[in-house]
């Protein structure tokens, strides 16, 4: 305002104005508003909280008894709460923006941001950095707690399970890559959020999405063509791939590429909500 | 004009007002009105259904009929035989293959045995060491728990025909069975030389009752059994059979896994006596069901002691049994749209409670009702109504429509008795309508639709994945499926576990631990419980 005021003509002061709501400007408008609620802060503990929980639960469940051959991918298994940490993250990311439209908050977001893709690309970063930062500590606890439990239930070294450990490419890979998994997860939350702005139907939108796809593959698996289609492309079936470290040479769609059919659908939900966003009043 | 003042004041109008009915109206109307939430219930129905058809459509058999145009179930081929079970007399697809010696029973009459040894050939216990065919290097004595032999009874010698048997098992001691599905216990213990077991079926027009004895003389009745329509001549004698040898192995990543591999069983009789008019006077040696047991089984006769080998069973078939590219189907497997129904329903029931808070329309409500708990209870009532109404049509459609179009796409569908239906149909609408009731408990208490609606979707479908399609051990899974909401899904179970036949009965083959209401029940306390709560909080807190 004060710099629209200084120079001095009006035709300047309009292209200064949309100038200062950049892209900066929007992250910390953002930032102070996760900054400032208890929700997200709150969510992100219990991200956490329940990822390693779960992980350490499942774990605690598996047994190797002696003189028995286990072919259990231990990485997988201790990495079993991102199941559940997903749907924390999906509340979060969807509250990023649903939350604004309840409020009727958005409005004012709008205006004082004119460039509405703007303010989603800053929401989408802002929830896609603090879910990969959360997220690391909480697939952290989830490997940590693989190591201290699996050696007790008969997944030795001197069996074949190596100590669960970060410096092994595979782990390292399985559990970089749930911490994207997560990410992508809270960018695919956002753009259907966006999409359908109301919180609990975007929730049911995003969990429906994730958890009915295992079980829709087990009904129709009397059809190899249609459960192995679901298997590549559904985005939990898909991404969870990530997290395979044995064999790999069975697995639907290979980790990596897994990990991509889920960003595509993470890029095809942002896009669609940014479009949306766009075209609809607020 | 005093008396006009007073007027106003009107009692017994606002006592009407205040009443349970006038509050179930008022709800009635809200969500009668709200044209999200009436579409929302119609998408909980249709993807319930439709899902459910989508998976009986795309499933298909390797013997799918080439002929087809009739609709009806024209199994055609070498490779629809497996499929095509015979049908025992309470309608239920069997297994019914053993060694039978027998001769025909003309009216009433009994007859007595004594077993002196039980014996059999178990396949390799490692199937993948198996170096040539079912050669006697391959396989080892022993024999599976179900392994049978004894007394039979039977209205003819064609499979699914209905009878009576007395019998020995390897590890369930004396049994009397009949007609496939019904089991009953006699004396315990396994039979040897040293601690043979007497037997005797008696025959008395349609009555069949069994006997059995540790010397010969003092007998104890196990059952009596009532056979419709037995024909008043029937074949009478001697059988053995035994089940496949089931390997479950502990798999990960894929649950426990079954497969199974023919055995065999011996039983040598002694003391063969009988009663009443046997007009063939020889005995004969028939290999029921043959086709089907690859033709392991034969007698011998030396004096008066028969020794009779058999394999196969006599016995109900488990659903799921089916291989690869052959499937077979239950009703539960329609159902499966039921999952995403139950989200759509969640959605809606939670927004039934927290729309209110989010436009203060809550604080208008509980003016209106200052009984909070009655408000609540009138919720409860609507949305339960409502998503059971919807969750009925959703589940019969599924059922009836399932059914049909699987029969016409060649898979084999398990008949269900029409109270099996009723249930699972039943079952299903309600499970939705409880599941509604538990959501809008949640979203009192929390008051926030997005965590509401995820808490209730976690805790009801997630641990169902996390038991049926997951790395957790079979035991894991049965703990998970007996304690969270998710118990409820036993409800769908159409079919039945027999526990004399040996299967696989975990999560992952489709077995969930509790019995059918039992898990429903499970969820009910939840709701109950969760509802509790909402009374309270709804109560304490200000709106």
């Amino acid at each position: 305002m004060s710099q629209a005021l200084h120079a001095g003509q009006p035709g300047l002061s309009v292209v200064r104005r949309v100038k200062v709501a950049g892209m900066r400007d929007a992250l910390h408008a953002e930032w102070t508003k996760l900054r400032t609620m208890s929700g997200p802060a709150w969510l992100l503990a219990g991200l956490i909280v329940l990822t390693v929980a779960v992980s350490a639960a499942a774990t605690a469940a598996v047994r190797c008894p002696a003189g028995t051959a286990c072919s259990v991918d231990t990485t997988k298994l201790s990495l079993t709460g991102i199941e559940f940490g997903q749907a924390v993250v999906a509340i979060l990311a969807v509250l990023a923006i649903s939350g604004e439209y309840s409020t009727g908050m958005i409005r004012l977001t709008l205006t004082a941001m004119p460039r509405r893709s703007a303010v989603l690309a800053a929401k989408a970063v802002l929830v896609a950095g603090l879910v990969l930062a959360v997220g690391a500590i909480a697939v952290g606890g989830s490997v940590l707690a693989g190591r201290i439990i699996l050696p007790g239930h008969g997944f030795t070294a001197a069996r074949g399970f190596p100590l669960e450990s970060l410096a092994d490419g595979p782990t390292l890979r399985a559990a970089a890559g749930s911490v994207l998994y997560l990410a992508l997860i809270a960018l695919l939350s956002l753009g259907i959020a966006t999409v359908v702005r109301d919180s609990a139907v975007a929730v049911g939108v995003v969990l429906g999405l994730l958890y009915l796809s295992p079980i829709i593959i087990s009904v129709v698996a009397g059809d190899p063509v249609w459960s192995h289609r679901l298997e590549r492309y559904a985005p939990m079936s898909a991404g969870l791939t990530i997290q395979d470290t044995t064999g790999l040479r069975g697995l639907p769609i290979s980790p990596w590429g897994g990990l991509g059919v889920l960003a595509a659908w993470a890029a095809g939900a942002l896009l669609t909500g940014g479009l949306m966003l766009r075209w609809r009043d607020a | 004009m005093t008396a006009g003042t007073v007027t106003p004041y009107r009692p017994g109008e606002q006592a009407g007002r205040d009443g349970f009915a006038q509050v179930l109206h008022a709800e009635w109307t809200k969500f009668r009105t709200v044209r999200g939430w009436v579409i929302g219930t119609v998408v909980a129905a249709l993807v319930t259904a439709g899902i459910g058809l989508l998976a009986a459509g795309t499933t298909t058999s390797s013997c799918q009929s080439t002929s087809g145009s009739s609709g009806g179930p024209t199994r055609t081929g070498s490779a629809c035989a497996a499929a095509a079970f015979p049908v025992g007399p309470g309608g239920v697809p069997v297994d019914d293959s053993f060694y039978f010696v027998r001769q025909p029973l003309t009216g009433n009459g009994s007859i007595t045995v004594q077993v002196t040894s039980f014996t059999g050939l178990l396949p390799p216990a490692n199937p993948n060491i198996q170096s040539g065919p079912n050669g006697p290097a391959d396989t080892r004595p022993g024999l599976v728990p179900w392994a049978k032999a004894g007394l039979i009874i039977k209205n003819g010698t064609s499979q699914g025909s209905a009878y009576a048997a007395m019998m020995v098992t390897a590890d369930h001691g004396v049994r009397m069975q009949d007609n496939y599905t019904n089991d009953t216990a006699g004396q315990p213990g396994a039979v040897s030389p040293a601690s043979p077991r007497w037997l005797r079926l008696t025959r008395s027009g349609d009555t069949i009752t069994g006997y059995d004895s540790a010397d010969g003389t003092h007998w104890t009745q196990v059952g009596t059994v009532h056979l419709a329509g037995l024909s008043s001549t029937v074949q009478a004698g001697l059988f053995a059979t035994s089940p496949a040898y089931t390997v479950v192995s502990q798999g990960f990543g894929g649950g426990s896994n079954g497969s199974s591999l023919p055995s065999q069983a011996t039983a040598v009789f002694d003391h063969v006596s009988r009663s009443g008019t046997w007009p063939g006077g020889t005995w004969t040696g028939d290999y029921i069901g043959a086709g089907d047991a690859s033709g392991i089984g034969g007698y011998h006769q030396a004096g008066g002691r028969f020794t009779v080998t058999g394999s196969g069973d006599i016995a109900p078939v488990i659903a799921g049994s089916g291989n690869e590219g052959d499937p077979d189907s239950t009703l539960t497997d329609y159902l499966a749209g039921t999952f995403a129904g139950l989200i759509a329903v969640i959605v809606v029931a939670t927004m039934f409670i927290t729309a209110e808070y989010r436009r203060g329309l809550i604080r208008i409500t509980l003016t209106a009702s200052p009984r909070r708990g009655r408000v609540l209870a009138a919720k409860a009532l609507v949305i339960g109504s409502v998503t059971f109404v919807a969750g009925l049509v959703a589940a019969a459609a599924a059922v009836i429509f399932g059914a049909q179009l699987s029969r016409h796409k060649g898979t084999y569908v398990f008949p269900a008795s029409w109270a099996t239906e009723l249930r699972v149909i039943a079952g299903t609408a309600a499970l939705l309508a409880v599941a509604a009731v538990l959501a809008l408990a949640l979203g009192t208490v929390l008051r926030r639709s997005a965590a509401a609606v995820a808490l209730v979707i976690v805790v009801i479908v997630l641990p169902y994945i996390m038991g049926v399609a997951s790395v957790l051990p079979a035991s894991a899974s049965e703990w998970l499926l007996r304690i969270t909401p998710a118990a409820a899904f036993a409800i769908l179970q159409a079919a039945p576990q027999y526990p004399q036949v040996t299967a696989v009965y975990t999560p992952t083959s489709g077995y969930l631990p509790l019995a059918p209401w039992a898990g429903l029940a499970v969820l009910c306390a939840y709701a109950a419980l969760a509802l509790s709560l909402a009374v309270v909080l709804l109560r304490r807190r200000d709106a």
